[in-house]
């Protein structure tokens, strides 16, 4: 019998519901959940594909002990005497947590409880650090709490959606999509991108404004010095509910000068400017959409603050369809902020270094060994690793091997580390090689509790899979350890729900209106409310029972002072400028189709169809200045480190820089790991690292050979200098490459390949060329193909052959052709991942004229009707034939 | 009153002459023709499918007896001509019949070669060459079971499928390591072995054949390494020479064949030559397109119709061996300054090579897939350079985009 559940997504901090049913088979399907305020029914690429990503192989089941399988109960010893060992000798501040925005609150907030309530160190720190922490200190030293104020039906009101630092129609796409929608309802609904690059959002963008990288603050106060020179302050709102205004006007007036003088630092277009401000200045209705690129610099605070100041200068927050809105990285980075995941945080968005929320807190825990400094943010936390002021790590939910600046010094840390413990729910990632123990946690789909997304909405998410192994809840791990590290009480948690009560309580504690985070509303929850709980925006208590849409209506701030401040904004460039030897700025990111370190979207052949290979985006101009080619390989060098990436030449990129997707690590690439090269460089304030400007220099990769392999097997190990591993749809591709020639090519196959089966070979010597097939009861086994350039056939149609139960003896002909004889098609690269409908496909719909919009392609080829999220890339293909 | 047409050798090539003859001139000769074997003229090609039992001897006839006399030709078989008196124009026959020609076609064909071997002579030691050798071997097949097949090449083989197929137990002794080298590379020999010993056949490959072993009969074969194998029927398939005894005795010029001129003439009057007994620009012949081609000039020169002229270019050889399909052309091997493309799929016994010199293609070799080979001879033919199709040529035209050539 088939079951069903309403959770949330995994992915991004939009916080869609999902609908999750179980059939008899075992397997599961998703879709929408319509009821959710956050989507309304739509899904993403990758939501949608949720499915495909719980099956248990690569899964970590069992505890291990230095790599021996061991018992929980051992395994929780050996943390705890770890830790306690390492806390006699060294003192609380020598051990930490580095915790995830993929935790769910009940585990985040009993995390936090252990580590700043008993161990009495403030040394947990979460990877929310790498995404909203500038954010959540502009708003901080703003409003004196970190509020969001808007919510997403703000965005569907707003006359004016200033888009900046966010590639949403890949990052957040269902939220771009209720943009979309509401721009087609409204076709005045004004849209303007700013960001250094072209991207996918700027499909829909009445103005895009390519900045030069890390200028933004010199444009926003520009903004607020355009704003006073043309009297759009809001002088009523600025007199009664701010401070600072003389001051942020002052230092915006100074540092900015004329809209010339702002294009021309910023690298733009002064028409596109002047159009900016006037736009800005004459809509009331405007929403500022900000995410990583506003905040993962060295500047991010600043950047942020530089745009709450106009939206405080015109008065425009806490009304509907207003306000600056930062929207997150991650599903539950909200919750972790209000538990108190961030070093410099007590809990319930109290602080540490604040007498009364320390005494308050202290009671409310029962605890006399409350923290009372701040502990180390991410970058600075992993320095104490590698200097040895930290002794012992527990690792939860991330993979900082992969997604920390400089992150080959992070492994080194690790490996250098007395004790490192890593919960997770993957046997095998960057950072679970690093461990001494191991702990499966549960994954999504298997674990309860609650999330809380961009727009302040606590959500449920609920298992409908059963416990895989012996794999358990965080918060049960934690609560575990904390139990035999000596606090049994306080960690006798047996449900999330009880969990959940204990943090609405401490957020309602003594609150009385004076701290933001009151969910009060909610400490009554009998364990069926709470199973029952629909999704619900903080804060909620006696004033707001059902919850508040949105924040400051009442344009009271959580300062000293109850008003707003503004802040003077001094712009300051990236701390490393480019130069001589690197010359090219890195610009990271994400794609479409993956998640963070691919642990799970990696799972879906689906996914991976639509960007299976690390790619560095290059301008035209600059690529021939470095002389390396379209489709070539390409190795980026800072002085961090180097990694390996397919050249992509467009314009959408601003010359003298390049961007490299952040996803790929050592277990799917051997040398696309791109934060090994990212600056160890954070915002002073908030701690987030620069990710997005480090100097590089790019040379082409002198591979003497090039090839793939496609095998119905996952091979053990290859023996090249570039390889890359892509789960397809029954199959697995592998991209290579090597600076060193094969001699016996054929030989060299057979090593690789299973060697049984009937093989079909073909062989060019003196031009280096040879490719061979392995076919097993007449299925297709094995394809490979080595070449002396990167010229070879494209993967599409042969991967199609491996779905094949018998192999045509038309499809063996031309097996090791690469491609279909005549008039048989060829679809080209996957644009759309639910419907599978290639690029070439596409293409010819419209060239046959059949398509002439997004709608006819949906009607005819499906594709864009699902997830819709490769609508911009059919808008492309459309545009590109119409020209 | 009609010039009289002699032609000695009632086989393909002769009579492929007067064929065409008789369409460009039917009235123009008196025509007397003389044949070796008691039968009308037949298709020595079509022998092997006789010996494998698809065909009979009736099937194979090209002119029964009937068809000479309604062409008014004279046909005497069983007739062998033993001189030629160039001075009289005239040709005797071994039991001194004389006949007067005009002009005069030598088409007497080759014989199988007969390595001298001590035992040759022993019965059961046969060539495969006419209609009798077939029937000996079919009624050896009755009685006898171990035959043994001297040389892998294309008679051999066909040979020793047929005596397989007629029930006996065969063996292929063969020189080298190689099956058929004039048509194949050592790759597809190894195919076609692998192959026909999955069929059933034997093979004794780097055998020298030392000696016959029999009283009256063969009973063994003794090889050079003093090996030996049991043999009641033993077939010799070691190639052909073209059979030029009879110019030679009456003093017409012959290398390893009779010369010829490009119109097919001898170096002596009125004496024309085609077929496996000429040699022309130094080369002889085995095949039966060129000799076909040659009966057409030879024609058109006796019917005084204008200048047509024999060429022997590159040929390409097309065949079906034992029903395994090959193609070769030009020089499939190569040396130091050529390069190969390769393509192999043994599990369905298909291979295939191109030799390409400064990128074109100088030979070929196809074995069990030959549909691209009349295209690549064009090519060959043609001189193309290919390296825009480099990648693709091998997997067939319905893979090359031809805008590139």
């Amino acid at each position: 019998m088939t079951q069903s559940v309403s959770t949330t997504c995994p992915y991004c901090g939009v916080g869609c519901g999902v609908l999750a049913t179980t059939h008899k088979d075992g397997s599961i399907s998703v879709k929408g959940d319509s009821a959710h305020p956050a989507n309304f029914g739509r899904l993403c690429s990758k939501g949608s594909a949720l499915a495909d990503t719980v099956d248990l192989e690569g899964r970590l089941l069992h505890p291990y002990i230095n790599g021996q399988q061991s018992s929980w109960d051992d395994a929780l010893n050996a943390v705890a005497d770890g830790f306690q060992k390492v806390i006699n000798e060294h003192g609380p501040d020598a051990v930490a947590f580095y915790v995830s925005g993929q935790l769910l609150t009940e585990d985040y907030y009993v995390a936090n409880k252990l580590m700043k309530g008993f161990i009495g160190s403030g040394n947990i720190d979460t990877n929310s650090r790498l995404c909203m922490s500038s954010a959540v200190a502009g708003y901080k030293r703003a409003f004196g709490a970190d509020a969001v104020p808007c919510n997403y039906e703000d965005l569907e009101q707003a006359d004016l959606i200033v888009i900046e630092g966010s590639n949403t129609a890949w990052c957040h796409p269902v939220v771009f999509q209720r943009i979309v929608k509401a721009k087609e309802d409204r076709p005045e609904l004004k849209i303007v991108v700013i960001d250094p690059r072209k991207t996918a959002t700027c499909e829909i963008a009445d103005l895009h404004l390519p900045l030069k990288s890390g200028s933004d603050t010199t444009l926003f106060n520009g903004l607020l010095h355009y704003l006073k020179q043309h009297n759009h302050i809001d002088s009523g709102f600025v007199e009664h509910h701010t401070d600072g205004f003389t001051a942020a006007i002052a230092a915006a007036q100074q540092s900015s000068g004329t809209s010339e003088q702002v294009a021309q630092y910023c690298g733009l277009n002064q028409d596109d400017v002047n159009a900016f401000f006037h736009l800005f200045a004459n809509t009331e209705k405007v929403v500022t959409l900000y995410s990583q690129g506003v905040n993962q610099s060295s500047s991010g605070t600043d950047n942020s603050n530089s745009i709450i100041n106009c939206h405080l200068a015109t008065g425009r927050i806490g009304k509907p369809a207003m306000g600056p809105f930062s929207i997150t990285g991650q599903p539950n980075a909200m919750g972790g902020r209000e538990v108190g995941g961030l070093s410099n945080q007590l809990a319930a968005h109290m602080d540490i270094d604040n007498p009364t929320h320390h005494d308050l807190v202290s009671r409310f825990w029962g605890t006399d060994s409350l923290t009372t400094s701040a502990g180390a943010k991410a970058v600075d936390m992993f320095n104490d690793v590698a200097s040895g002021k930290i002794k012992a790590i527990w690792i939860m939910a991330t993979n900082p091997v992969v997604t920390l600046p400089d992150a080959d010094k992070v492994r080194e840390a690790l490996q250098a580390c007395d004790l490192v413990v890593v919960s997770d729910c993957e046997q095998n990632t960057d950072t679970t090689a690093c461990a001494d123990i191991l702990l499966p946690a549960l994954a999504w789909g298997e674990k309860c509790g609650t999330v809380t997304n961009s727009e302040r909405r606590i959500s449920r998410q609920r298992n409908i899979l059963p416990h895989p192994g012996e794999a358990e809840e965080d918060w049960w791990i934690i609560s575990h350890v904390a139990q035999r590290l000596g606090f049994e009480q306080q960690f006798d948690y047996r449900s999330s729900a009880e969990i959940f009560r204990e943090h609405a309580a401490l957020s309602g504690y003594e609150n009385k209106g004076a701290r933001d985070f009151d969910i009060s509303g909610l400490i009554e929850l009998s364990d069926e409310q709470y199973d029952q709980l629909e999704p619900v925006q903080w804060p909620i208590n006696a004033r707001n029972p059902n919850g508040t849409e949105r924040l400051f209506t009442d344009k009271r701030f959580f300062t000293a002072s109850g008003k707003a401040q503004f802040i003077a904004i001094q712009p300051r460039s990236p701390v490393n400028a480019p130069n001589e030897a690197y010359p090219l700025i890195l610009n990271t990111g994400r794609v479409r189709d993956q998640w963070h370190t691919m642990t799970r979207t990696a799972r879906s052949a689906k996914l991976n169809g639509h960007i299976p290979e690390p790619f560095v985006e290059i301008h035209p101009a600059d690529a021939k200045k470095w002389s390396v080619i379209e489709g070539a390989l390409a190795l980026i060098e800072s002085q961090w480190g180097s990694v390996l990436a397919r050249v992509q030449i467009t314009d959408n990129q601003r010359q003298g820089s390049v961007f490299i997707p952040m996803h790929w690590n050592q277990q799917n690439a051997s040398s696309s790991r791109v934060d090994t090269v990212v600056n160890p460089v954070v915002d002073p304030l908030s701690g987030q690292p620069e990710s997005k400007h480090t100097p590089v220099s790019i040379r082409p990769y002198q591979a003497v050979w090039h090839g793939f392999i496609l095998s119905r097997t996952p091979l053990p190990s290859i023996n090249c200098q570039y390889w890359l591993q892509i789960k397809g749809e029954q199959f697995w591709r592998y991209e290579l490459a090597g600076d060193t020639a094969i001699n016996d090519s054929s030989a060299w196959a057979k090593q690789h390949l299973s060697s049984d089966g009937e093989w079909l070979e073909f062989s060019d010597n003196t031009s280096r060329r040879y490719r061979a097939g392995v076919i097993k009861n007449n299925q297709l086994e094995s394809v490979i193909f080595i070449a002396p350039t990167h010229e070879l056939p494209t993967r599409s149609w042969l991967s199609q052959l491996f779905a094949e139960k018998e192999l045509s003896s038309e499809a063996r002909t031309n097996l090791l052709a690469g491609k279909p004889g005549a008039d048989q098609p060829d679809i080209g690269p996957l644009i759309c991942a639910c419907f599978g409908v290639g690029e070439n496909t596409i293409k010819e719909a419209i060239a046959c004229g059949d398509a002439k919009t997004v709608d006819d392609i949906g009607k005819q080829l499906k594709a864009g009707t699902n997830c819709g999220s490769c609508i911009p890339e059919l808008k492309k293909l459309l545009y590109a034939t119409a020209k | 009153m009609k010039e009289k047409l002699v032609l000695i050798g009632n086989g393909m090539a002769g009579m492929r002459t007067i064929d065409e003859l008789l369409k460009l001139a039917p009235d123009k000769y008196d025509i007397t023709v003389f044949g070796a074997e008691p039968h009308g003229n037949y298709n020595r090609i079509m022998l092997s499918p006789v010996l494998a039992g698809d065909k009979s001897i009736g099937e194979i006839l090209i002119h029964d007896l009937q068809w000479y006399q309604d062409n008014n030709i004279a046909l005497h078989t069983e007739k062998t001509i033993t001189q030629i008196d160039r001075a009289k124009q005239t040709v005797i026959a071994e039991d001194g019949m004389t006949t007067d020609y005009d002009r005069l076609i030598l088409a007497t064909g080759s014989n199988p070669v007969m390595l001298p071997i001590p035992g040759i002579e022993l019965e059961g030691v046969i060539s495969f060459r006419d209609i009798n050798d077939v029937n000996i071997m079919i009624e050896t097949a009755k009685t006898h079971k171990k035959a043994i097949v001297i040389g892998g090449g294309l008679l051999g083989l066909e040979a020793a499928n047929g005596l397989m197929i007629q029930g006996m137990d065969v063996s292929v002794v063969h020189r080298s390591g190689t099956l058929m080298n004039q048509q194949l590379d050592q790759a597809a020999s190894d195919l076609m072995l692998i192959e026909l010993q999955a069929k059933g056949m034997h093979f004794l490959m780097h055998h020298d054949t030392a000696e016959f072993i029999g009283k009256d009969r063969v009973e063994k074969v003794r090889f050079n390494d003093g090996s030996e194998v049991e043999a009641d029927l033993v077939v010799m398939a070691v190639g052909v020479r073209p059979n030029i005894k009879l110019a030679q005795d009456s003093g017409i010029a012959c290398e390893r064949g009779v010369l010829v001129d490009d119109t097919m003439s001898s170096y002596s009057p009125n004496i024309y030559a085609v077929g496996e007994c000429v040699q022309h620009r130094n080369q002889t012949f085995g095949l039966v397109a060129p000799l076909y081609e040659q009966a057409k000039v030879c024609a058109s020169r006796l019917a005084n119709s204008g200048a047509a002229k024999y060429s022997s270019s590159a040929t390409a050889t097309k065949l079906k061996v034992t029903g395994i399909d090959l193609f070769s052309a030009g020089d499939f091997i190569g040396d130091d300054n050529t390069e190969n493309l390769v393509f192999s799929d043994p599990a369905r016994h298909i291979y295939k090579k191109i030799v390409l010199k400064d990128n074109k293609i100088i030979g070929t070799v196809l074995y069990g897939d030959t549909t691209d080979g009349n295209w690549y001879f064009s090519l060959l033919n043609e001189q193309q350079n290919i390296a825009a199709i480099r990648e693709d040529i091998l997997f067939g035209q319905h893979q090359v985009d031809k805008e590139l050539l």
